[in-house]
C-alpha cells in the first residue's frame, strides 16, 4: 500500500508508531504468526522450529531478521503492533518492562526507574 | 425499566491479574494500587448490580487484524477466558445475559450506532483483570452480575473519536435504560490512563494530562472532547488511547452524578493506573 499524496492523518510524535491501515498491511503475516501465540501448541511449533515456523506464516526477509535479532523496535518497523508482540516476548517470558528496556536502551531496571521517575 | 447505578472504571493491566493470584496486596509496590477498591467493594455489596456492562478494548485475543470491529458486543450465554499467550491459567466463563445483548444492539442500531454482534467471544485481561479487581474471586463472586461485554477497537488505526465514544455512551445510557426489566446496571469503563507500551518512546507516562482527564471526565466530559485521537496519542502515549473507554461508560451515566472514590498511582507495570467510581443521582 503506498501513500495517498495529499492526505495525511497522522501527525508526528518521535518514538512512536502510528499502527494504521499501512503499517496493518505490512505487518500482517508477522502480527498473524504473533497472534496465534496465543494457543501453547504454536508457540511449541515455533521454538521447535523458528525458520520453518516463520517461513509457513510468509514472513518477508525483514520480518525474519528481526525476529531472528529480538530485536523489538525492528518488528515494530517491519509492522508489528506491540500487542501481538508481547505474546512473541512472552515465549521467552519478558516483562513489559524488560520490552521497554531493550527499546530504549536501558536495563529493566533502569525503564523501572524511569517510569517510577514520572509519578 | 433498568436503572443505572453508577459507573466505575480501572486500570486493566495484565501484571494485576497475576498480582491477585500471588495475593500481594500487602506488597509496598502494590499497596497504593490496591488501596483503591475496598470503597468500591463496599459499593458493590451495598448496591448489588444486576447487570454489569463491561466496556474494554481487545488486545488480540477475541479479534484479530482479519477482521477488526470498532466496536462490538458480545450476545452469549457465556464468555470464555484464554490463554492470552503467556501460559496463565484460564479463569472460569463468566455469565451472560444475552437478552440484554439483543436488547442493547436493536436499541443502539436503530439509533445510528452499528455494532458487530458476537455469539463466541473470548475475553482477555481487558475484561476480566477488572473483574477480579472488583468482585475479588470472579467469576465466582457470590455477588457476581451477569456481564454484557462491549469492545472498541484501540489496536488499530482508524480508532474511534472521544466525540463520538462519549455518544456512544449515551445511546447505550438510553438503550439500558429502556430495557424492560426491573433490574439495576453498573457499567465498566476500563484500561488507561497514560502509558506507552511500543518503540522510543516507551515508558511514557503524563501525570498532568491523566489528572486534567480525571477531573474532566467527572464534571464536564464534553470539554474533553476537543481532544483529537493524534492528541491524545500524543499526550496519553500509544496505548493511553484506552481513556476510550472511560468516554463510553461516562456518557451512559447522564450528568448529575456523584464521585465516591478516585485513585491514581504511578506506575503499575508501564503505567500510570486510574480508579474512579460515579454514581448516578437517584
Amino acid at each position: 500500500m503506498h501513500d495517498m499524496p495529499g492526505y495525511d492523518y497522522h501527525i508526528d510524535i518521535p518514538g512512536t508508531t502510528i499502527f494504521d491501515g499501512k503499517m496493518a498491511m505490512k505487518g500482517y503475516a508477522l502480527n498473524k504468526m504473533c497472534y496465534d501465540f496465543n494457543k501453547a501448541e504454536n508457540r511449541e511449533g515455533f521454538k521447535a522450529d523458528e525458520e520453518g515456523w516463520m517461513e509457513k506464516y510468509g514472513l518477508n526477509e525483514g520480518q525474519k531478521q528481526a525476529i531472528r535479532d529480538r530485536n523489538v523496535l525492528g518488528l515494530i518497523s517491519e509492522g508489528g503492533n506491540i500487542y501481538y508482540l508481547a505474546k512473541f516476548a512472552g515465549i521467552f517470558g519478558l516483562s513489559v518492562q524488560d520490552v521497554g528496556g531493550l527499546q530504549t536502551g536501558k536495563s529493566t531496571d533502569e525503564f523501572k526507574e524511569y517510569l517510577a521517575s514520572q509519578a | 425499566m433498568a436503572k443505572i447505578l453508577g459507573g466505575i472504571t480501572t486500570s486493566h493491566i495484565p501484571a494485576v491479574g497475576n498480582a491477585i493470584q500471588k495475593e500481594l496486596y500487602d506488597d509496598p509496590y502494590w499497596k497504593p494500587f490496591f488501596d483503591g477498591y475496598p470503597k468500591v467493594h463496599q459499593w458493590i455489596k451495598d448496591n448489588k448490580p444486576d447487570y454489569c456492562i463491561n466496556i474494554y478494548n481487545d488486545h488480540g485475543l477475541g479479534f484479530f487484524l482479519d477482521r477488526m470491529p470498532t466496536f462490538a458486543i458480545g450476545c452469549a450465554n457465556e464468555y470464555r477466558n484464554e490463554d492470552e499467550g503467556w501460559g496463565l491459567p484460564a479463569l472460569d466463563p463468566f455469565p451472560g445475559a444475552p437478552e440484554l445483548s439483543w436488547h442493547i444492539a436493536e436499541s443502539m442500531v436503530a439509533d445510528h450506532f452499528d455494532l458487530t454482534t458476537c455469539q463466541e467471544l473470548a475475553v482477555d485481561h481487558g475484561f476480566v483483570v477488572p473483574m477480579q479487581l472488583f468482585w475479588p474471586g470472579a467469576p465466582h463472586h457470590p455477588d457476581m452480575p451477569k456481564t454484557v461485554p462491549i469492545s472498541a477497537n484501540t489496536v488499530q488505526h482508524p480508532i474511534p473519536t472521544l466525540a463520538r465514544a462519549l455518544d456512544f455512551g449515551k445511546a447505550l445510557g438510553k438503550a439500558l435504560q429502556s430495557f424492560p426489566e426491573d433490574a439495576t446496571v453498573v457499567i465498566l469503563g476500563t484500561g488507561g490512563l497514560s502509558h506507552q507500551l511500543d518503540g522510543a518512546r516507551a515508558g511514557f507516562i503524563n501525570k498532568e494530562f491523566d489528572q486534567y482527564c480525571l477531573d474532566n471526565i467527572v464534571s464536564n466530559p464534553e470539554e474533553l472532547t476537543k481532544i483529537t485521537r493524534m492528541e491524545l496519542v500524543e499526550k496519553a502515549g500509544a496505548q493511553g488511547t484506552e481513556f476510550l473507554m472511560w468516554m463510553m461508560m461516562r456518557g451512559a451515566l447522564g450528568d448529575n452524578i456523584n464521585e465516591i472514590t478516585r485513585n491514581y498511582h504511578i506506575p503499575i507495570s508501564n503505567t500510570a493506573a486510574g480508579t474512579l467510581l460515579l454514581e448516578c443521582a437517584a
